[in-house]
């Protein structure tokens, strides 16, 4: 018998697998995929549990985070292909112009 | 039983896939293994019941998203090695220590949740059908999140407009 707990374990587990992406990963475009990889995890989690209450409300937020997802894809990679056009890197420890 | 097996090769399959997306030496495999994962994930979503937002995860993200990344992918030249850095063991110490909290917070938070009474499900408890399950997410969508909807729509056309603008090249 699967219980939403399964759900749950397997949301945590790929949330992170999506956190230690971000923090290992130094090209900021398998960074990017990382997160998508997070918001995969919270995505599973809504559903699982709006299947197990029988309540469609979960899966509208679902695709809401989609939306987002989409929408942070978009600006994210724009701010990439920018910053690459200028500075020929897509390594973050190079990306420092607006740390001091 | 056939619930359970199914369950366990497609969690087993997004977890392997997603070490694959963080662990691929090569990009362009990263993004391949991020195909395969957000397909698996689908899969999982019409394992329970919610097929709408299945076809929606292969449209949008296998399909939308995923270009979006190999377009980045292939414009940027990615021959010079980008992991290359001064001190490579400091930030790791620094990521093992976080990932550590993270997983102590959700240990936490599980043992809390298992030594609490469960909470029964509510409402009606038939499963729904494939057009049952379209008409009452648009449903939800039309009527009680319109407000919402709307305000992504509006963040979607924004972010499409800033995309543009950003990816001009006089910036």
């Amino acid at each position: 018998m699967i219980t939403p707990a399964h759900y749950t374990v397997l949301s945590a587990a790929l949330f992170i697998i999506g956190m230690i992406g971000v923090l290992l990963r130094r090209n900021i475009i398998v960074i990017f995929m990382s997160i998508e990889l997070m918001l995969n995890a919270v995505n599973i989690n809504l559903v699982a549990y709006s299947s197990q209450l029988h309540n469609a409300v979960g899966q509208v937020f679902a695709i809401f985070v989609i939306c987002v997802a989409a929408a942070e894809a978009a600006i994210g990679l724009g701010i990439i292909l920018a910053f690459y056009r200028n500075k020929e890197t897509v390594n973050i420890d190079e990306m420092n112009l607006m740390r001091w | 039983m056939s619930e359970a097996i199914a369950f366990y090769t497609l969690a087993a399959l997004i977890l392997g896939f997603a070490i694959l997306v963080i662990t691929a030496r090569s990009t362009v495999h990263s993004v391949l293994f991020l195909v395969a994962n957000f397909l698996f994930v689908a899969a999982l979503y019409a394992l329970l019941g919610a097929q709408f937002l299945a076809v929606i995860q292969v449209v949008v993200y296998a399909g939308g998203i995923v270009v979006l990344y190999l377009f980045v992918v292939m414009l940027v030249n990615l021959k010079r090695p980008p992991e290359v850095h001064k001190d490579p063991h400091r930030r790791s110490r620094l990521a093992f220590v976080l990932a550590c909290v993270l997983l102590a917070e959700i240990g936490a938070i599980a043992l809390w949740e298992y030594a609490r009474p469960a909470v029964a499900a509510t409402g009606p408890a038939t499963p729904m059908t494939a057009s049952q399950n379209v008409e009452q997410v648009g449903w939800l969508l039309y009527t009680n999140y319109l407000v919402p909807f709307e305000v992504a729509s509006m963040l979607l056309l924004v972010a499409m407009v800033g995309a543009i603008i950003l990816a001009r090249r006089e910036l």
